[in-house]
């Protein structure tokens, strides 16, 4: 593939992902206060939303046998389930971060664009977190 | 129209047309949607040494994402910039009350409370906590989770994982204890 026009198509999904995140205040940090708090329904309808049509959506393209514009047949890899610690343990490491500053790794991306100064060291927290945990990898549980 | 898309976008418009990013990105290249394998591409790319989970060949496997990531932070240009609203956020009442107790402002033009995301704000203790442990705390827990919001709460979910499952409860729990536990005590 032309690697330059093939990136183009993530560009573009992504930009319309990060309005539509800004938008709809998914990355404001108050609108997290207020999921956390059970005190509005403008997430959990973002999200429920979002998980049906993208479970409808994913079905039918895999029962369809649906081929991508890159030509291979659509299909999503299973995730190893292992003893399952990882998925348990580092979740709720991912939660304390994400109740704390309001932001997971796509609104960081948008509050950045958004000029938001504080979001860049966010997300270099973030860099230095993804890489104490690939030093430390081999000695967690997983 | 330009009007019209600058005022907040509704839960319904707004959460269907994140669902579709993932049949989006499924189409494009038969890619999974997930937003932070983005910082594990970008250690990668930056930071130094290459652990096992670094050594990676982060060009060939996080190219299309490093660019949607890229394109986030265009499309969140364009809605601060282009389509900003100037009304503040229509928060609920009760949690209005309750980051006032936080000692934190209801919210005005912006998206974000000054009292934390201001830069002056690093220099306090409970904005280094936020900012700066919080976005570690991210970090290493979206890559030891294997994935996080997009990967496990939406893709993983919609393609019925049990490991998402897991997951989803732990990010629930963790933000739970973070906003009822942790945020009374450092403020």
């Amino acid at each position: 593939m032309n690697l330059r026009s093939g990136l183009l198509r993530y560009v573009a999904i992504g930009l319309l992902f990060g309005i539509v995140i800004v938008k709809s205040e998914v990355v404001s940090w108050y609108r997290i206060q207020e999921m956390f708090r059970f005190q509005g329904f403008h997430m959990y309808g973002i999200i429920g939303s979002a998980l049906a049509v993208a479970a409808l959506s994913i079905r039918l393209l895999t029962r369809a046998q649906r081929r991508s514009a890159e030509g291979e047949v659509i299909a999503l890899a299973r995730k190893q389930m292992g003893r399952g610690t990882r998925y348990w343990l580092g979740g709720t490491i991912f939660g304390l971060g994400w109740g704390l500053s309001g932001a997971c790794p796509g609104p960081m991306f948008a509050l950045a664009g958004a000029g938001y100064g504080s979001a860049l060291v966010l997300i270099a927290s973030a860099l230095i977190g993804a890489w104490v945990y690939a030093w430390l990898r081999p000695r967690l549980p997983h | 129209m330009l009007d019209w898309l600058s005022r907040p976008w509704p839960w319904y418009v707004a959460g269907p047309l994140i669902g579709l990013v993932v049949p989006a990105l499924l189409l494009a290249g038969n890619r999974s949607f997930g937003v932070s394998s983005n910082l594990r591409h970008l250690c990668a790319a930056l930071l130094p040494g290459k652990p096992e989970f670094l050594g990676h060949d982060w060009r060939a496997t996080g190219a299309w994402n490093l660019a949607m990531a890229a394109g986030i932070a265009g499309g969140g240009a364009l809605a601060a910039f282009l389509l900003r609203s100037g009304e503040p956020l229509l928060l609920a009442a009760s949690t209005r009350i309750d980051v006032a107790s936080l000692g934190i402002a209801p919210p005005g033009a912006g998206l974000l409370p000054d009292e934390i995301f201001a830069l002056g704000a690093l220099g306090t203790v409970r904005g280094l906590i936020v900012i700066v442990a919080g976005g570690f705390l991210v970090g290493f827990g979206s890559s030891y989770a294997g994935g996080c919001t997009s990967g496990h709460a939406i893709t993983g979910l919609a393609n019925g994982e049990l490991p998402s499952l897991i997951a989803v409860l732990g990010f629930f729990a963790g933000g739970l204890a973070a906003v009822h536990l942790l945020w009374p005590v450092i403020s």
